[in-house]
C-alpha cells in the first residue's frame, strides 16, 4: 500500500528524518511512536506531499508522491498536526468544499458529507460556525475532512492531542473503527495511546526507524526478560542460601526494611512463570514462608524509552540476537 | 479549481469583504460621475474613471492582503497542499473569485455611461474602451497584491505592502520628474534595484548563494555596461521609472486610444504574477 525509501529530510546541516524506508501494507492502525522532534511529522508532512523530500521516494499504492503527485494524493486522507479549518464556515460548508476539491460532485458529495458526519458524529453541530466549537469537535471535523473522497489512507498527526480523557476515548474508538475500513496511519508521542488503538507500531527517534512490529513482539524484543519481586520475614543470608538451590537464578537484588527484606529476583530464560514454581518449591522446602511473589514483566513504556535511548547499531545487535 | 474559485467567493460574500469593496468603489466612482458628470456636465465618462484610479490604492489591498496570507496563518494552506489539486489551480481559483467579486461593481459602473447618454451626446467607444482598461489595470494590480500576499503570513504586511507599491507605482511618473536623470542617479538606482531584486530572491528561496550570485551578475553587467558606453545610463532613471507605471498605461483611452501595447503590458503583469503566486506558495512546500 505505501512504500516509503531512503526518505530524508536535511534542514542545512540539520537531519530531521534519515534515511527512513518502510513498507506499510493494507488494512489495520499504523503508529508511529517518537518523542516530541523525532520527525515524526515531518515524515507524515512528506508521505502526503505537504513537503518535499531532500532524498528518497514515497510511493500510495505504486504512485510516487513527488512524480504523480495528483494520484497518490487522490489515495490519502491527512489530518495534520494542527486541524486545518477555516473557522468562519460551518462543519458541512467546509466538507462540502473539501470534498469538491477530491473532485466530488452533485449527489456523490452530498451522500459522502452525510456519511463522514455520521461517522464522526458531527450531526448536532452541522450547521455551527466551526470556530464556536470545542477543541474535540473541530479535530473530529478534521478527521471528518480527510475521510472525504474515501481514501485508502487516511494519515492522522497526534489526533488526540489536547483532548479531554472523555474526548480522547471517543477520538480512540473512532480510530479504531477506521482500521476496519482504511488503512490508518497515526503518530503519537504518548506510549499507551498506541499501545491501545494501533496493530502495528514504528518508533522513530532522531529521525530513524528504530523498530516496526507489532506491540507483542516489541515487548518480547527487549533483552531484560522480566524479574520476580519477593518478600519474605528472612535475613538476606538465609535468603540467598534459599535462592541459590534453584537453578537457572542469575542474579540476586536484596532490600532490607527492618526484618522484612524484599528481593529481585532475576533468571536465565524467558518462562518467568516456571522460576517462579520452582522458587516457590524451594522456600516451600526450606519451610519458609514467602509474603509476597510477583512477576513483573517490562512494559511497553520500558521498551520505548530503552530503544529512543539508545543508540540504533545496538538495537540492530538485539534484533539480530532475538 | 472551480471548488477553490466558489469556496472563495462564498467566503467573500460570507463576511462584508465584498460589499464593503463593493460599495467603496461604487461610492468612489459614483462621487465622481456626480462631480463630471453632472454638476459640471462633462460628457466624458473617462474622466470619472481617470479621477477615481486612486481608489485603487486602498480597495486592491484590502481585497487581496489575506487571500494567501491567512491560508498561511490558519494552517489552512496545510490542506490546499495535501488536496488533489495543483498550486496553479489554487492560484488561478482564488484569482478569478478576486476578478468577480470586482466584476460586480464594474458592471453597474458599466451602466453610467448608457444613463448619461440618453441626456446629452456620450461617446460611448471611448467610455468603454476606458472601463475596459479601468478593469485590467485593477486586474493587474489584483495580481500583484496576491503575490505580495503570499509572501507573509501577516495580513497588516501584505496590505502595507500592497498600499506602498500600488501608490508608488501611481505616483512614478510625476516621481520620475525630480529624481535625477544623470548617469551616476541612474547607476545608483539600478544598483538600488539589484540589491531589492537579490533581497526578494532570498525571501522567496532562501539560498544565500543564489540572491548573492544574481546581485554579482547584474551588479558586474552594470558596471560593465557604465564603461563601456557611459552615456546609455542618461536619462534610464526616469525611463524606466515611466515604462514601470501600470496607471500611465490607462492614459492613452482616456485620450480614445484602444491601446493594444498597453492591453499586452496589463496581461503579461497578470500573468507574471499569477506565475510568481503560484512559485512562492509551491516554494514553501520546498523548505
Amino acid at each position: 500500500m505505501i512504500t516509503v525509501e531512503h526518505l530524508t529530510k536535511r534542514y542545512g546541516s540539520f537531519t530531521a528524518v534519515d534515511d527512513l524506508s518502510f513498507t506499510i501494507g493494507e488494512g489495520h492502525v499504523y503508529g508511529f511512536l517518537g518523542p516530541n522532534g523525532a520527525g515524526k511529522s515531518t515524515t507524515m508532512n512528506m508521505m502526503t506531499g505537504c513537503l518535499s523530500a531532500t532524498e528518497g521516494h514515497v510511493k500510495i499504492d505504486g504512485f510516487d508522491i513527488f512524480e504523480e503527485p495528483m494520484e497518490a494524493r487522490r489515495r490519502i486522507g491527512y489530518l495534520p498536526e494542527q486541524p486545518p479549518l477555516y473557522l468562519g464556515e460551518t462543519p458541512e460548508e467546509y466538507l462540502r468544499f473539501v470534498g469538491e476539491a477530491k473532485g466530488l460532485r452533485g449527489g456523490e458529495l452530498e451522500t459522502q458529507i452525510d456519511e463522514v458526519i455520521e461517522v464522526t458524529r458531527l450531526e448536532p453541530m452541522r450547521h455551527r460556525v466551526i470556530r464556536a466549537l470545542s477543541k474535540g469537535y473541530r479535530q473530529r471535523v478534521g478527521i471528518a475532512q480527510a475521510l472525504l473522497g474515501n481514501p485508502e489512507v487516511v494519515i492522522l498527526d497526534e489526533p488526540t492531542v489536547g483532548l479531554d480523557p472523555i474526548q480522547i476515548l471517543e477520538i480512540r474508538e473512532l480510530i479504531r473503527s477506521l482500521g476496519e475500513r482504511h488503512t490508518v496511519i497515526l503518530s503519537s508521542h504518548i506510549l499507551s495511546e498506541v499501545q491501545a488503538m494501533c496493530d502495528r507500531i514504528l518508533i522513530i527517534a532522531h529521525g530513524r526507524l528504530i523498530a516496526f512490529d507489532t506491540p507483542e513482539n516489541l515487548e518480547k524484543l527487549l533483552t531484560t526478560p522480566g524479574e520476580l519481586i519477593l518478600v519474605a520475614d528472612l535475613p538476606e543470608e538465609r535468603f540467598r542460601a534459599i535462592l541459590a538451590e534453584v537453578p537457572g537464578v542469575t542474579d540476586v537484588a536484596c532490600t532490607a526494611d527492618g526484618s522484612r527484606l524484599t528481593g529481585t529476583v532475576r533468571a536465565e530464560g524467558e518462562d518467568l512463570y516456571a522460576l517462579s514454581r520452582a522458587v516457590f518449591l524451594a522456600f516451600a522446602a526450606a519451610g519458609e514462608p514467602l509474603l509476597e511473589m510477583r512477576v513483573k514483566k517490562a512494559d511497553l513504556e520500558e521498551i520505548f524509552l530503552e530503544l529512543t535511548e539508545a543508540d540504533p547499531i545496538s538495537i540492530e545487535e538485539r534484533r539480530q540476537e532475538a | 479549481m472551480s471548488a477553490v474559485f466558489r469556496h472563495e467567493l462564498r467566503g467573500y460574500f460570507h463576511s462584508l469583504t465584498a460589499y464593503v469593496f463593493g460599495a467603496f468603489l461604487l461610492l468612489v466612482v459614483g462621487f465622481g460621475s456626480m462631480l463630471y458628470n453632472l454638476n459640471a456636465a462633462v460628457s466624458n465618462f473617462e474622466y470619472v474613471l481617470s479621477y477615481s484610479l486612486l481608489v485603487f490604492v486602498v480597495i486592491v489591498p484590502v481585497l487581496t492582503m489575506r487571500v494567501l496570507a491567512e491560508e498561511r496563518r490558519q494552517r489552512t494552506d496545510q490542506l490546499l497542499y495535501s488536496l488533489p489539486i495543483t498550486t496553479v489551480q489554487v492560484i488561478t481559483g482564488k484569482y478569478l473569485a478576486l476578478l468577480v467579486l470586482y466584476l460586480i461593481p464594474l458592471a453597474i459602473i458599466s451602466v453610467y455611461p448608457l444613463i448619461f447618454a440618453r441626456f446629452g451626446e456620450v461617446y460611448l467607444p471611448t467610455s468603454y474602451g476606458s472601463i475596459f482598461a479601468f478593469f485590467l489595470l485593477g486586474a493587474a494590480l489584483l495580481a500583484v497584491g496576491m503575490f505580495l500576499s503570499s509572501l507573509t503570513e501577516n495580513q497588516g504586511l501584505a496590505a502595507g505592502l500592497g498600499i506602498a507599491v500600488i501608490l508608488f507605482n501611481y505616483y512614478s511618473v510625476p516621481l520620475s520628474e525630480y529624481v535625477s536623470s544623470t548617469a551616476v542617479g541612474s547607476m545608483l538606482a539600478l544598483l538600488a534595484a539589484v540589491l531589492a531584486l537579490a533581497a526578494v530572491i532570498w525571501v522567496l528561496t532562501r539560498s544565500e548563494n543564489l540572491a548573492f550570485g544574481t546581485a554579482l551578475v547584474l551588479i558586474l553587467g552594470l558596471i560593465a555596461v557604465s564603461f563601456l558606453d557611459p552615456t546609455a545610463l542618461e536619462g534610464l532613471l526616469p525611463e524606466v521609472m515611466t515604462a514601470l507605471s501600470l496607471f500611465e498605461r490607462f492614459t492613452p483611452f482616456v485620450s480614445g486610444v484602444f491601446d493594444l501595447t498597453s492591453v499586452v503590458c496589463y496581461l503579461t503583469v497578470i500573468g507574471v504574477f499569477l506565475f510568481l503566486s503560484a512559485q512562492s506558495m509551491e516554494k514553501r512546500r520546498y523548505n
